[in-house]
């Protein structure tokens, strides 16, 4: 199966990392990995911080670099629900009918890593060996905005060596936010300085999530309060296969 | 005390033309505005299959006491029963009974022997009259099991609305065939244009830390007599 | 959606008129407002506190009804329904009020509506009034009118009184005084109750019952002796003329039964076509709320009914800016709304900052899309961005306001709006997105990032100059890696290596 990587600014820029991992899980798993050079970002912190019209000719340029390709996939719920549910509002208020077109069917080809291994591959044990114990941070528009559910669970679960614990009040929102954590800097905090606590309560050695942004966000906290506690893309650990 | 005939003289509505600008603003608002049409795929009124009778008066009944209110159940022929037995229990001696509240279910309560004082709301009752009453008792015209919900309309045996309001102790008899299972059950049976009060507990408030506290200005104490026939 | 696109027939209303500035509905700039309020430990826990209970509550009662999704989608649909046909609704509401004995007044704005009021109570010659909790009230300013008037009004609700007595501000739309503890509370009773009227019980303690006892003891002889009453409405059935107001402590039955004149102010998105729509309502609204089954009391009356409550009732149909959100398809479907604070109860913004910091009396996620729409995004500019768009208030709202969707859309009106617009912010992001359009400036902007690790200590920054040092205050930043992915893919891929 031919999979096209939307590698997404943020891991092409700061987390290379988490797109080398999603290359090496989706090869293992038989597919052909393709990443059209085209591409740069889905535009979404314009979208977000008020600028719909600067964010058209990235939209515009994610349609060509991924006009050809049937599989799309990003290791990012918040890239993809971008793409999916941003991407056809703004082409019909920046760019033409064409595009409008174009965003509709890019949307149904695009799709976030946990959702494409799960429900494309049918797979949920991805043959990973990852002896660690880690907590799970369901990141917000993976999980309202694309549904992905328990499916990262499902893939984590099936990891041998992994200790999965349960994260205390998982579902709400690390603070990140994009630009909200520079604008809203303070209430920002507040609700990573609480994301921390329940991180470090459930005594896990890192805290995993499917959004690089969001690992962002909580490791800068982790970090900064020397916690010792590190954070790890999904990828990262289903590209896992021996003992460090 | 207010002026009546200054009072009485209808209130003519000075703002015709902000009627008119609202009414237009609000059509060219919404000029070509086509919604999706309206899906009724929830459980309408007798659409789902009603429960049997009897486990919708277990329903009703869990509900009701889930939300502090105290129930009896008994035949149709023993409610004079209950109803005295919830009014004793409160010593309720001065009690409202609305026109149309049925004698039988009275029968026996207002004996000298008991002691209840009667009051019926011919005159009508005061409000100081019925702030001073112990207690009121009453029909209902439908309840829905689903929420713990009596409703009344102040039809027969119930009264006008600030009679089931003051005192502070409300009985009141539900019978199995005024049951129903969920709310569009009962919108069905109420007629709009009667005054409605929905009842579901007693009187009650989550003002305080989101905590449910029962008892504030309504009627505190709210006892439901559940008759069967047979 | 083009933002832009005028609906036909739009051309022919000269004035599309905001809210006016009387009344509650404009904030402060909110991150200074959050920062206050973030500095109060006690708030932040009476808050957290009271949220965590009701999440759990509405949660229990939402999961017993296994056609909530379809109620949900019908309460959506039958709101926008009566959006569409507005016009033709709110007339025949007026015919049937009307044919009852009642009397319809219409608001254009927050001060006409004021002015309707004030001489309603002047005709009853009432001096002193008992309200019902009512958002469109507070909306407009309605108290502090009626004072200017002479006209003393009477908070019923529990929590309104707190608020009153306490001289404070409503801080949630359920539970305006949310942000108080029982033992605030019973402080506030203690010291204002005896000033204006009958005094707290001696040795009142802060157990919620005897609060509860002491709110009843105070406002009994004004429930008894008030002759005029105002309320606000949670919906008004067009078809029948019915308005209908839930409630919990019987304080609304009082106010609605008691006075010999009662005036109700109601939004003109209150309305629903038919009777029948209330069957999706009144299961909606109460478990969306507090997380019960149903409130204790629902009062539903049409008109005037002789010798069974008021003798006069009026009815305010309130715009205020409501007509203007009603002509932007993207904003509409904000006056869905049917006021539960269910997306209060469940954001994180508001659970840390009250609702205080919003300045509103529309607080939390939906005051964020509600207000800068009413008074116009000018008066408002920060609301639309306090908000990590992390979607939980869209997953509860009982009729589908999709608020995060609704929040980007704002963020693009006050970005183009001259007066709120920040140009550096337009500019910097400008240059960021020309850089991110084109794959090779991309690739270049990457290299250059790389340059960035020399400034870094140990990997990451902990000290950046502003907009970014609000960041690194309490989180490090970790450079940029030698390597970008592409250069990596490229280095590894086309240049035949295998990864």
């Amino acid at each position: 199966m031919r999979v096209a990587l939307f590698a997404t600014c943020l891991v092409d820029a700061m987390s290379p990392g988490v797109g080398k991992a999603t290359v090496e899980v989706l090869e293992r798993l038989g597919c052909t990995v393709e990443f059209p050079m085209g591409q740069t970002c889905c535009g979404q912190m314009h979208t977000n911080t008020g600028y719909p019209d600067q964010a058209a000719p990235m939209v515009a340029g994610f349609q060509e670099a991924f006009a050809d390709h049937e599989y799309i996939v990003a290791p990012s719920g918040s890239c993809v629900a971008s793409v999916k549910h941003q991407h056809e509002w703004i082409a019909a208020g920046q760019l033409t009918d064409r595009h409008v077109t174009e965003a509709r069917r890019l949307a149904d080809r695009t799709y976030e890593l946990s959702q494409f291994i799960v429900d494309v591959l049918g797979v949920t044990d991805v043959g990973a060996f990852y002896p660690h114990r880690v907590t799970y941070h369901p990141a917000c528009h993976a999980t309202r905005m694309l549904g992905v559910g328990d499916r990262p669970l499902q893939l984590l679960r099936a990891v041998r060596g992994l200790e999965l614990v349960e994260l205390p009040e998982a579902t709400s929102c690390c603070g990140f936010g994009g630009t909200f954590s520079f604008k809203n800097a303070d209430v920002s905090s507040a609700m990573l300085t609480d994301k921390i606590h329940h991180v470090l309560s459930t005594a896990a050695e890192s805290c995993v999530a499917v959004d690089a942004s969001c690992l962002l966000h909580i490791g800068g906290g982790l970090s900064r309060n020397r916690t010792g506690v590190t954070t790890v893309h999904l990828a990262e650990v289903l590209a896992a296969t021996e003992a460090p | 005390m207010p002026d009546r005939q200054l009072v009485d003289t209808p209130f003519v509505p000075a703002t015709r033309t902000s009627r008119q600008a609202i009414l237009d603003r609000v059509r060219a608002a919404t000029a070509g505005f086509e919604p999706a049409p309206v899906r009724r795929d929830y459980r309408q009124a007798g659409a789902h299959p009603q429960p049997d009778p009897e486990t919708l008066l277990e329903v009703l009944i869990d509900r009701l006491v889930d939300y502090k209110a105290e129930v009896t159940q008994c035949a149709i022929t023993d409610v004079h029963t209950a109803v005295t037995a919830f009014l004793s229990a409160e010593e309720a001696v001065r009690v409202v009974v609305p026109d149309g509240f049925p004698d039988e279910w009275l029968a026996g309560s207002t004996d000298s022997e008991s002691g209840l004082v009667r009051l019926d709301d011919t005159g009508p009752l005061t409000v100081d009259e019925l702030d001073a009453a112990d207690g009121v008792v009453t029909t209902c015209a439908v309840a829905v099991a689903e929420t713990g919900t009596i409703v009344l309309d102040a039809g027969a045996g119930q009264g006008r609305r600030a009679l089931t309001l003051l005192p502070d102790l409300h009985v009141v008899v539900v019978t199995a065939d005024q049951v129903v299972a969920r709310v569009p059950d009962a919108l069905g049976r109420l007629d709009p244009r009667r005054p409605l009060t929905w009842i579901s507990g007693p009187s009650a408030t989550s003002d305080i830390e989101l905590n449910r506290v029962e008892g504030v200005h309504g009627p505190r104490r709210l006892r439901v007599v559940v008759a069967e026939s047979g | 959606m083009s933002t832009t696109d005028q609906p036909a027939g739009k051309a022919e209303i000269t004035q599309w008129p905001r809210a006016t500035n009387t009344g509650h509905l404009h904030g402060d700039y909110f991150p200074r407002a959050a920062r206050v309020a973030l500095a109060d430990p006690q708030l932040r826990r009476n808050i957290g506190n009271a949220t965590t209970i009701i999440r759990e509550k509405r949660g229990s009662v939402v999961a017993e009804l296994d056609d909530w999704a379809e109620l949900r989608a019908a309460g959506a649909a039958i709101k926008d329904a009566t959006m569409a046909d507005l016009g033709d609704h709110l007339e025949r509401l007026e015919t049937e009020v009307a044919a009852r004995g009642g009397v319809v007044h219409w608001a254009a704005d927050a001060d006409e509506a004021n002015r309707i009021v004030i001489e309603i109570a002047r005709r009853a010659e009432a001096r002193d009034v008992v309200k019902v909790k009512s958002m469109a009230t507070q909306e407009i300013g309605l108290n502090e009118a009626l004072a200017e008037a002479g006209i003393s009004a009477w908070e019923t609700d529990l929590a309104e009184l707190i608020v009153q007595l306490g001289d404070d501000m409503p801080s949630h739309i359920l539970v305006p005084a949310i942000h108080r503890n029982r033992s605030e509370i019973r402080d506030i009773f203690r010291r204002e109750m005896g000033n204006v009227g009958v005094p707290a019980p001696d040795g009142l303690t802060d157990d919620p019952p005897a609060l509860a006892e002491a709110a009843r003891i105070h406002l009994r002889n004004r429930f008894l002796t008030t002759d005029m009453a105002i309320s606000g409405a949670n919906f008004g059935v067009a078809e029948t003329g019915t308005v209908m107001v839930v409630e919990s402590e019987g304080n609304g039955r009082m106010c609605l039964t008691l006075p010999r004149v009662l005036v109700t102010v109601m939004g003109i998105e209150k309305l629903i076509p038919t009777w029948r729509d209330l069957e999706v309502y009144l299961q909606l609204l109460p478990r969306s709320s507090t997380g019960e089954r149903m409130n204790p009391y629902t009062t539903m009356w049409t008109g005037v009914t002789q010798g069974d409550g008021p003798e006069e009732f009026h009815l305010v149909l309130l715009d205020n800016g409501r007509s203007t959100i009603l002509a932007d398809p993207e904003g509409r479907p904000a006056l869905r709304c049917i006021r539960c604070s269910a997306c209060l109860n469940v954001c994180p913004v508001y659970e840390r900052t009250g609702g205080h910091a919003y300045g509103s009396i529309y607080p939390g996620p939906i005051g964020a899309v509600l207000s800068p729409q009413l008074t116009g995004v000018a008066d408002n500019p920060s609301l639309p961005f306090a908000s990590t768009l992390c979607g939980a208030c869209y997953e509860v709202c009982p009729v589908a306001i999709d608020i995060p969707t609704m929040l980007v859309s704002l963020r693009a009106k006050v970005a183009a709006d001259p007066d709120s617009g920040d140009a550096r912010e337009r500019a910097v992001f400008r240059s960021a997105a020309w850089a991110m359009s084109r794959p090779q400036r991309w690739t270049r902007l990457l290299r250059l990032m790389r340059l960035g690790r020399f400034l870094a200590r140990r990997g990451s920054f902990r000290n950046l100059p502003p907009p970014f040092n609000g960041w690194t205050a309490t989180r490090d930043l970790p450079a940029p890696p030698d390597q970008s992915f592409r250069d990596w893919w490229t280095a590894q891929r086309d240049g035949g290596g295998d990864a």
